[in-house]
């Protein structure tokens, strides 16, 4: 478990090194995935170590959220304003985005003719 | 001995009252969302942040203080986007089978997602610090607040845009998926976690077992194209 989390931060360390070594716009902890990924594909053994833990973390991502979620508090006046224009923005892009999505992902399917699950 | 007032002086500047109670009150939340029999709306996070705003309005306690607590929770978040790779990793012959069209629906579901945001929002005279904080809303948490950063959003707001954004994209995906007889459950599964991340994928998984398995591909691979496209969509808005 230990060993595990070290892994987990080693391959953030790692991706937060190379993100701002690298002046890049993709975010530290994101290039950690990406490498933690690849290392995946070559040694599968540690994929196997490193998962029960991995998904333990991510079965309680959302409880992460909560300390950021309580800093609306002091952003509050500033939805005030904008909270039905934000509000309307958030429901036409969210259902926009998953119909979509699930459209182009379907006349793909049908075009190359990839196995319908 | 000390009065009560002197220990709860002593607590509330200690981080160990306020990571107990950030913890605590998720617990509520989640334990909520289990006997509601885990209906969509009934979110532990949004549950727990009003508890927790609530009491810190009540007791005056201002969040940085809260936030010395709270720090060793929203530490972990670095983490655990690291550890979105299992996931990704587990489902990779899937991915592999289906690549062609999860690059489609991908590209499609995130650019529509930002611009459509970004537009809606810009339309209706968001501007500012406001606007740049609403482009990675469909992304996971972890991820969302650190383009947010960034491209000078602000973490906090974003925060909330984009649990507002995963519970309404759970609370609309089944109707409106099924209003465009779109069967797939691949497709269904894949849009639902792209537009609304964690909790759409939880959402998926609720209702089966593929759609759920595709849309963490989606959350796993969206976070990544957001974090790249998103920068450079913003630019267009300013």
């Amino acid at each position: 478990m230990i060993v595990h989390l070290a892994v987990l931060l080693a391959f953030q360390l790692a991706g937060e090194t190379l993100s701002r070594g690298l002046g890049l716009i993709v975010p530290g902890p994101v290039i950690g995935m990406v490498l933690l990924l690849g290392f995946f594909m070559v040694f599968p053994r540690l994929a196997a170590l490193v998962q029960p833990t991995a998904l333990g973390l991510l079965s309680h991502l959302s409880l992460l959220f909560v300390p950021a979620g309580v800093g609306i508090v002091g952003h509050l006046d500033k939805l005030g304003s904008d909270g039905v224009a934000i509000l309307l923005a958030l429901a036409g892009s969210t259902a926009l985005a998953i119909a979509v999505g699930a459209l182009v992902f379907v006349g793909l399917a049908r075009l190359v003719g990839t196995p319908n699950e | 001995m000390n009065s009560l007032p002197e220990i709860w002086t002593y607590l509330a500047q200690e981080p160990l009252l306020w990571l107990t109670a950030t913890l605590v009150a998720y617990g509520f939340g989640d334990a909520l969302f289990g006997w509601s029999g885990r209906r969509p709306y009934v979110n532990p996070v949004l549950i727990a942040v009003v508890l927790l705003a609530g009491l810190l309005w009540a007791a005056g306690v201002p969040y940085a203080t809260y936030f010395e607590g709270a720090q060793f929770v929203h530490f972990m978040l670095g983490p655990a986007t690291v550890a979105l790779a299992a996931p990704l990793y587990a489902n990779l012959g899937k991915i592999k089978a289906s690549a062609i069209p999860m690059i489609g629906a991908l590209v499609a579901g995130s650019v529509t997602a930002i611009i459509s945001a970004l537009g809606i929002a810009y339309a209706l005279g968001v501007r500012g610090e406001v606007l740049l904080s609403l482009a990675p809303k469909s992304v996971t948490a972890p991820v969302a607040l650190g383009v947010s950063e960034a491209i000078g959003g602000s973490p906090t707001l974003t925060a909330v845009l984009v649990i507002l954004t995963g519970i309404m994209g759970a609370v609309m995906a089944t109707p409106l998926l099924n209003l465009l007889r779109i069967k797939n459950w691949q497709a269904r599964g894949f849009a639902v976690g792209v537009a609304s991340h964690g909790i759409g994928t939880a959402r998926a998984f609720q209702v089966n077992e593929t759609a759920g398995a595709f849309a963490g591909i989606g959350m796993g691979l969206n976070a990544v194209l957001t974090a790249i496209i998103a920068p450079i969509i913003v630019r267009f808005f300013m």
